[in-house]
């Protein structure tokens, strides 16, 4: 049998996989790194960044719900500088492209953080405008089409030659519209879904479970919202998307590539699995063998509508 | 060096509304092993995608089966599938996690808990090979746990209640200060309970001047300080975390008013 292939690229980076971990269930990868080789994965989306640190929401910030959970970590990072200077250091010492992830207060914070990123080096930039659970800047940005050509514009002017992703929010009423307004901005590829917000209450002291009210649903809960939306992004715009919301295996992979990502993330299916990544990586790879594909990238965009 | 396992059932039982189940561990304890008041992350379910994080109440070092006992109580729907498990089966257990108490078996302690944090303070009584004093705090009788066995592996055991059905009557701070007024030589007050409780444990012993640290609960998510999700928030205004850098922190780095 001849060898898979199970290499993609995603806006001109090469990923020796097309699974990568989704920003904000990794950390900085020191964590999971104790429990397998970090050369292993496609890439790795690092904890999402301010241009100055942030300690977050505060507890609880976590709720379970049906195949679910929500959260409101509330971008607790410690900033731009230290990640340069302490954390990307480690991740470069293993063979797997490094996706930093900003939000900015303002798009000149995005256009600082791009430089202070491109500069230090790392492979790809995902400019998180549908953060769920910050009040300024944020999801804003991700609502409004010309917020989110703005943001986008300014990350392409200071990113130098480093691609720039945009992550969508599903908090819209069609995500096409924010698609197409990043792609015309100029952005490099997209990345989707960002959380979708939530509410859990608890029905004995009538109070909401997270001390925010409201956080972002991630988990399998989400995976058919987020397949349906990677077809529409992939129809309305001609670039290459990296899929996630609620893949825990190698099926879950196949759908959003099929619908038209390049790369799919990991995410919540590792607080359960550690190894999830790779489990989700090797069920991909075993599918594509049983269809007798050559290369795991031919399924991309595969879907054949009725 | 942390440790994904299926660890088999060995014993489960009843202890009050808690159940004590004893897991076979492999080498998790040889391996990852820090101090008392660690906690494992046990998977419950494949319905339930978040872990339930679980002190170790007591482990041993028994090759090749070493063997690792928790208490806990039914508080939802992950902990009453864990409940129901019968003996032989196996759990999917990360471990052993976070920090325990900095302590120095040579040294004597004062150990306080107070209900389900009842349990986590037993490895530590274990570690001070019976030279350290429990005091331990429950609503009422019925919800003693763990009695028998602070009293075998401590120098005195101590019991209050809130409804005075057994020991004295009230809260664990007032037995600290009793006890420290009498010997402050104990190296520290360790303890682990509800944070109200911990927080005046805490001013107990900063009354006798005596150190104090404290095991903390949060709902958590990895388990492994990836998420960031159980924060606590720290008197410097940063918010550190449970599983990660703690559960135990000294009470004096903890924000009591967050």
């Amino acid at each position: 049998m001849p060898e898979l292939d199970m290499t993609v690229t995603l806006a001109g980076v090469t990923l020796k996989n097309p699974v990568v971990v989704a920003s904000g269930t990794f950390g900085f990868g020191r964590e999971y790194g104790q429990f397998y080789d970090l050369s292993e994965l496609g890439g790795i989306c690092a904890k999402g960044l301010t241009l100055h640190r942030r300690e977050g929401n505060p507890t609880p910030r976590i709720a379970e719900t049906p195949m679910g959970i929500l959260n409101s970590v509330g971008l607790q990072n410690p900033g731009v500088d230290a990640f340069i200077k302490e954390e990307l250091p480690f991740l470069r010492q293993f063979d797997t492209k490094i996706i930093a992830n900003i939000s900015g207060n303002t798009p000149e914070e995005y256009g600082i953080m791009c430089e202070k990123l491109a500069d230090a080096g790392v492979d790809l930039i995902e400019v998180n405008i549908s953060c769920p659970n910050v009040k300024a800047g944020g999801m804003a940005y991700g609502t409004r089409p010309d917020l989110a050509a703005e943001v986008t514009a300014e990350a392409k002017r200071h990113a130098g030659r480093t691609p720039v992703m945009v992550k969508l929010s599903p908090n819209v009423t069609d995500i096409t519209v924010i698609a197409r307004a990043a792609a015309d901005a100029g952005a490099d590829a997209l990345s989707l879904i960002n959380t979708i917000r939530g509410m859990r209450i608890d029905v004995n002291s009538h109070r909401p479970v997270l001390k925010m009210n409201t956080g972002g649903l991630s988990g399998p809960a989400v995976l058919p919202v987020a397949v349906r939306m990677v077809w529409e992004v992939c129809q309305a715009v001609d670039l290459p998307v990296l899929g996630m919301g609620g893949v825990a295996k190698g099926e879950d992979a196949a759908q959003l590539m099929l619908a038209g990502a390049s790369a799919v993330a990991v995410g919540t299916a590792m607080f359960a699995d550690p190894y999830a990544p790779l489990h989700v990586r090797d069920g991909l790879a075993d599918l594509a063998r049983r269809q007798g594909l050559d290369a795991v990238a031919q399924l991309t965009g595969g879907v054949k509508p009725w | 060096m942390k440790v994904e396992r299926k660890c088999r059932i060995v014993s489960s039982n009843r202890l009050g509304d808690a159940v004590y189940m004893v897991l076979e561990v492999g080498d998790m304890v040889r391996t990852s092993f820090k101090a008392p008041g660690q906690f494992v992350h046990i998977k419950c379910g494949d319905g339930l995608l978040l872990r339930r994080p679980i002190s170790v109440c007591s482990c041993k070092e028994n090759a090749p089966d070493d063997l690792l006992a928790i208490a806990f109580e039914v508080r939802g729907e992950g902990t009453a599938w864990l409940a129901q498990r019968p003996v032989g089966h196996t759990l999917d257990v990360l471990g052993l996690l976070g920090n325990g108490f900095q302590m120095n078996p040579e040294h004597r302690y004062l150990l306080v808990g107070g209900g389900i944090g009842v349990p986590p303070m037993r490895g530590c009584a274990q570690y001070t090979n019976g030279k350290s004093t429990a005091i331990l705090g429950f609503r009422t009788k019925e919800k003693a746990i763990l009695l028998d066995r602070f009293q075998n592996e401590c120098a005195k055991t101590l019991i209050a209640t809130d409804d005075g059905s057994l020991g004295y009557h009230g809260f664990v701070d007032a037995l600290v200060r009793q006890e420290l007024a009498e010997d402050q030589n104990y190296k520290a007050v360790l303890a682990c309970g509800p944070k109200p409780m911990l927080r005046n444990v805490a001013k107990a012993a900063a009354e006798f001047g005596v150190p104090c640290q404290v095991s903390m609960e949060e709902r958590m998510g990895c388990g492994i300080g990836a998420c960031l999700v159980c924060a606590c928030a720290m008197n410097d205004g940063s918010r550190k975390h449970v599983c990660k850098d703690g559960p135990v922190f000294y009470a004096e780095e903890v924000d009591w008013n967050a």
